[in-house]
């Protein structure tokens, strides 16, 4: 038992300071506590990103299967982790300036990534709920977190409504899948669900899970909240959905195919890889029609999603690996988009049309550049780490055979540079109207110009992408075997 | 000091070109002219030092990739010492005469700098030509030849305000691209035969590719005969030669010392350079020679003909270049190269004087080029007169019958002449010694049009007609040197007897043993006692030895051209005089006792005249059969496939399709709750059916 809480124990202490969090800032000095609490929150998950990152070696399996603390889930975890404390403290400024920083954001954030932690070490269907629900109530808080605005409400209520559709969607497919396997553990799951021997039951069982997942990582056609959330919720919850909730829903996403149905990958394979065109072609058709900034990224997210789940189709160890390094690559793009959207303000108000970026390259040559860059990464171009990042994904594609998938890929990532590259447009050719300002945020500066010169530079011989590809490798090949 | 030869001219260029803003144009000039008498020098110390022993001089490793293995080194043997000579003494000529020429072009606005560069392209173009002749293997010799090309191209096209030069540069660079794509073919051959581009291997292995079947456009051929085919198309384009000629007289657009430098002396001859170079090649590949040897011929005449008719002074020189080249390529054909080699190298003078000659006439006149506005000049400017006319006396071939004294090209043309008939070939022949009364009739006329008679054309442009200052004619001066004499001086090494001909070009011979008889008879059967006089005299001292690639040329033990040539007949040796004298009479009667007469016979004999007076319409043929339906096709392309088809296609899915799926995208983003469920509830319907149908089934 002792053993089974040691494997637990970050965990265990990142719920215990939330709930230490929350009470002693409501007994205390409440808001006016906020800044110091996101400030440690965000050093209590870089403290278990390193904790995690550098300690653990091996597999360790607790509470009888439950809970696998493997390197796939290390990696997941230290990504999700890094991001969050990332978000975190770029929204702290923005939200103190709007007035909207309250105690209870860092302790929710920190709540979901109990959350987003226990999901990518989930080793049964009821630990997989358990976090994914746990992570989800408290991002269906947090998108509400502007309580007076009727849009952020308005998100945060259609997220909760879908979320819980979707929830149950899951809790149909988990009990599906009991019934036809006789257990809820993903070690059992997977001797009942061999290729070729999977029962109707099991199967109908399997694509409803997918489904519960799929909305998760808002793949197509379970992404409809998507947009809508993203637009209403404050810009940096906004920031926060886009990067560490996608990272554990994705991760959960593999674990979930490989631990528990990893013998029969044919069956959901393709599955997957439905999802996974559909996502690309709507995220890069529904984003040209899009004026708002965090609209566009919305359906950004969603077309990114759909060149991950490549790697997942592909159902390898490479698929898997490219997928990871996929994820970590889109976390570091969108931090560094992220950070510029937040400094975008007219006035001291918050600006999201994309249209006030016009002519900004003139006033703001070097944060236009690293937009520049960030845009560029986004769409694929070489050298910049985005295109290895889907070169990645395209290769394992490839290699398992799915060269249609490929094929449609390159073609929605062609049409989707239009709307990527219509930001750089604006920036350095637009007609002269624009006249946004960026407000002077070190904080958020030093977050784009690095996430812009880590995308700019992991191209150069000798940093090779700063090693990523080897330690994603280790962490794949402890998921696939 | 050969390196110092090749390289002098592009440090000039460099200079000139890129230095001109900091040295200032005078001295920028003076640099490139500078360091291109410098290479004259040495070249000259080359060229009379020379030992006739091949020697390679390697600069530098070039491309090493598998088996191609080359090297930038010089190859220097006699051929290559002979072009030396010639192209820097008249490129530095070309230079130094382009001072006075180029001094006040109308073409140019007041203050545009336009002089360094046109110096820069001259020294260029003479360090491509070098690298062309100093070439050691193929690769090199192809970069010369591009780098030539390229040159001619900015140079005829120096007039870019022009609408015709740039036309003409356009038409030089695609027609000789024609010809580039045989001599590249050839190149590819001979690497693919001999697995090497160093002419020293590919010469060794000349026999085994004799010997060697080619398959070549769904067709065997001897490969021999297919690579010295396709290794001639390269040196028609470049040479001008019949088919491939049209961009010659276009190119005259070009400044005259350009036409001077490179459409007389030293480009257009690159064609019979490489034929000499590849003398061991041709000597095994009868039919190419064969063919060499009737398109040389054909294009002696036609160009002739053409010349005889034509009024803008540079386009008849030009077309007399070309008929000139067609003499240089009948020696190849025949077997004499060095008789070739013989007319290259007193042609290059005194058509460099002559263009020089009709440059100084043009300068005079302020750019008029048209013969029928000309006349009377004879007072007016008689250094040029007297240039012109030595010119005139050595192109046309004046000299005493029967005796090796005479004007340069009376010599080598002779030499020519001769060697067509002893090497059997009649066609050749004959129309050589027609070409020779035409090149008479013409030359003549030339003179007679522009220096004698009334002065025609516009009053005042006579009145201010003006003799040349002395940078242009010195040129002239030292050129007619050349004119009058390379031909006596040089007559033995280039065409004595066997054995000065071996040491001069470095070839090994041996005493003869007695197979002359033998070799005359065919000339015997054909031309009867004539010839057997000359076959009972003919005593083979000589004959020529050794392996392909051994000296600069090589002669096969079979080819006694050289010694028949010096048996022919007596009436043989004199019927190029006899030609020009009729040409000189006949020119005579034309244009000073009956100056009337030209006019009438144009319109007596019209269809033929208007033949003449349009190139035998080449360039309307070519036009109908290649330049419009490419220019069709080109369109069709454009118009429909690019224009339509691709960025139609474009335009319809990014301004059409694309926005409406878009369209579609939005409006399905309601905004309703109800929507997005109804969504996911399709999704998981349509998963679970597919997979039903499909996924459940294995």
């Amino acid at each position: 038992m002792s053993a089974d809480l040691g494997t637990i124990l970050p965990e265990i202490l990142l719920s215990l300071f939330a709930i230490l969090g929350l009470l002693g800032a409501v007994y205390t000095g409440k808001d006016a506590l906020a800044s110091a609490l996101v400030w440690v929150t965000s050093a209590v998950f870089l403290g278990l990103a390193a904790w995690i990152g550098l300690s653990g070696e091996g597999t360790h399996i607790a509470f009888n299967g439950m809970f696998v603390d493997d390197g796939f889930a290390r990696f997941a975890k230290v990504v999700i982790l890094l991001s969050a404390a990332a978000v975190l403290v770029m929204s702290e400024g923005y939200m103190k300036s709007r007035d909207l920083l309250r105690f209870e954001y860092p302790v929710l954030v920190a709540l979901s990534v109990v959350g987003m932690m226990m999901m990518v070490s989930a080793g049964d269907l009821m630990a997989l709920y358990m976090g994914l629900e746990l992570q989800s109530l408290a991002l269906y808080v947090v998108a509400s977190l502007r309580r007076d605005s009727a849009r952020s409400t308005e998100a945060g209520l259609k997220y909760f409504v879908l979320g819980a559709l979707s929830s149950g969607l899951l809790l149909y497919g988990a009990s599906l899948v009991y019934g036809y396997a006789g257990t809820t553990l993903f070690s059992g799951i997977i001797q009942t669900a061999q290729h070729g021997d999977v029962s109707l039951g099991l199967l109908f069982g399997l694509i409803f899970l997918i489904a519960g997942l799929a909305f998760k990582v808002s793949a197509v056609p379970f992404h409809m909240w998507t947009p809508d959330v993203y637009e209403g919720a404050p810009t940096p919850v906004t920031a926060f959905f886009a990067t560490a909730p996608k990272v554990a829903a994705m991760a959960l996403f593999a674990r979930v195919m490989h631990d528990a149905f990893g013998g029969a990958i044919k069956d959901w394979s393709q599955v997957v890889a439905l999802l996974s065109v559909l996502s690309m072609l709507l995220g890069a058709f529904a984003a040209i029609g899009q004026t708002n900034i965090k609209r566009l990224m919305a359906y950004s997210s969603i077309a990114h999603m759909g060149y991950a789940l490549i790697g997942l189709a592909a159902g390898t160890a490479l698929g898997i690996q490219s997928m990871l390094v996929y994820m970590a690559i889109y976390v570091t793009m969108n931090i560094g988009t992220f950070a510029f959207i937040l400094m975008m303000e007219r006035d001291g108000q918050p600006v999201t049309d994309i249209s006030a970026l016009n002519q900004f390259a003139k006033r703001e040559p070097g944060k236009a550049l690293a937009m520049l860059v960030l845009m560029f990464s986004l769409a694929g171009v070489p050298p910049m780490l985005g295109f290895f990042a889907k070169f990645g994904v395209w290769q394992a594609g490839v290699d398992a055979g799915l060269v249609w998938l490929v094929v449609v890929s390159a073609f929605a990532s062609a049409i989707g540079a239009y709307y990527y590259l219509r930001i750089v447009f604006f920036m350095y050719f637009g007609s002269e109207d624009g006249a946004i300002e960026v407000n002077g945020s070190k904080t958020l500066w030093v977050f784009l110009m690095g996430a812009a010169a880590i995308i700019g530079i992991a191209w150069v011989p000798g940093i090779n992408m700063f090693g990523i590809g080897a330690i994603a490798e280790l962490a794949a090949t402890s998921l696939v075997n | 000091m050969e390196t110092i030869i090749l390289f002098a001219p592009l440090v000039g260029a460099l200079l000139c070109g890129f230095g001109w803003r900091i040295f200032g144009e005078t001295a920028a000039m003076w640099i490139g002219t500078g360091f291109l008498f410098l290479a004259a020098a040495l070249s000259w110390v080359v060229f009379l030092t020379f030992d006739g022993v091949s020697q390679k001089i390697e600069i530098m490793r070039f491309i090493q990739s598998g088996y191609l293995d080359t090297s930038w080194a010089i190859r220097l043997d006699r051929l290559t010492a002979i072009m030396l000579i010639v192209i820097t003494t008249v490129s530095a000529l070309v230079h130094l005469y382009s001072f006075g020429y180029m001094a006040n072009d109308p073409q140019w606005k007041d203050g545009e700098s336009y002089k360094p560069r046109f110096f820069a392209y001259l020294s260029f173009f003479t360090f491509a030509m070098l690298s062309l002749v100093t070439a050691d293997n193929l690769i090199q010799m192809f970069f010369g030849w591009e780098g030539v090309g390229v040159a001619s191209y900015l140079l005829i096209g120096f007039y870019y305000r022009k609408p015709s030069a740039n036309a003409a540069a356009i038409k030089a660079f695609v027609v000789n691209r024609v010809g580039d794509f045989g001599f590249a073919l050839g190149i590819f051959g001979l690497f693919y035969l001999t697995k090497s581009v160093n002419f020293d291997v590919v010469f060794a292995a000349v026999p085994d590719i004799a010997n060697t079947q080619l398959t070549f456009l769904w067709r065997e051929w001897n490969a021999a005969n297919v690579l010295a085919f396709l290794l001639f198309i390269g040196a028609m384009g470049k040479s001008a030669q019949l088919f491939l000629h049209t961009w010659l007289p276009d190119a005259m657009e070009g400044p005259t010392p350009v036409s001077a430098l490179i459409h007389a002396a030293t480009m257009v001859t690159a064609g019979v350079f490489l034929v000499c170079r590849m003398s061991p090649l041709m000597e095994f590949a009868p039919q190419a020679t064969a063919f060499i040897t009737v398109i040389g011929a054909t294009t002696a005449f036609f160009a002739a003909t053409v010349g005889l008719v034509q009024t803008d002074i540079k386009r008849v020189i030009a077309y007399s270049t070309c008929s000139q080249l067609g003499y240089m390529f009948v020696a190849a054909g025949v077997g004499m190269y060095s008789a070739a080699m013989f007319h290259l190298f007193t042609h290059a003078f005194f058509k460099a004087m002559l263009f020089l000659g009709a440059g100084s006439v043009i300068h005079a006149l302020h750019h008029e080029q048209d013969m029928t506005n000309y006349g009377g000049l004879r007072k007016k400017i008689p250094y040029t007169f007297w240039a012109m006319m030595i010119g005139t006396l050595a192109i046309t071939g004046v000299g005493i019958p029967l005796t090796h004294i005479g004007f340069a090209g009376f010599l080598s043309k002779d030499a020519i002449i001769e060697s067509a008939y002893a090497g059997g070939s009649a066609y050749g022949f004959w129309l050589l010694v027609a070409a020779a009364a035409m090149t008479s009739f013409y030359s003549w006329r030339l003179m007679f049009l522009t220096f004698f008679g009334e002065a025609r054309g516009d009053k005042h442009t006579h009145e201010h007609a003006h003799e040349s200052p002395m940078v242009m004619l010195i040129p002239l001066g030292v050129l007619s040197l050349g004119a009058v004499f390379a031909g006596m001086i040089w007559f033995k090494p280039f065409f004595g007897h066997t054995n000065y001909v071996a040491d001069f070009y470095g070839i090994p011979y041996e005493e003869a043993v007695s197979h002359g008889d033998g070799h005359v008879e065919g000339a015997e059967d054909a031309h009867g006692d004539d010839v057997a006089k000359a076959a009972g005299k003919a005593e083979h001292h000589y004959a020529f030895a050794g392996a392909p690639g051994e000296g600069a040329l090589y002669f096969a033990p079979d080819n006694t051209v050289l010694d028949d040539a010096h048996n022919v007949p007596k009436w043989v040796k004199v019927s190029p005089f006899v030609a020009m004298v009729f040409g000189f009479l006949m020119a005579m009667w034309f244009y000073i006792w009956n100056p009337s007469l030209p006019a009438r016979l144009a319109e007596n004999q019209r269809p033929l005249y208007l033949f003449f007076k349009n190139k035998w319409y080449f360039d309307e043929v070519y036009d109908a059969i290649f330049v419009r339906p490419t220019k069709a096709i080109g369109r069709f392309l454009w118009k429909r496939g690019d224009g339509d088809v691709i960025d139609g296609s474009i335009n319809g899915i990014a301004m059409g399709i694309i926005p409406f799926i878009t369209r579609i995208a939005g409006r399905a983003q309601s905004g309703y709750i109800f929507t997005y469920a109804f969504a996911m509830v399709i999704g998981i319907a349509v998963l679970v059916t597919w997979m039903t149908l499909s996924g459940g089934a294995h």
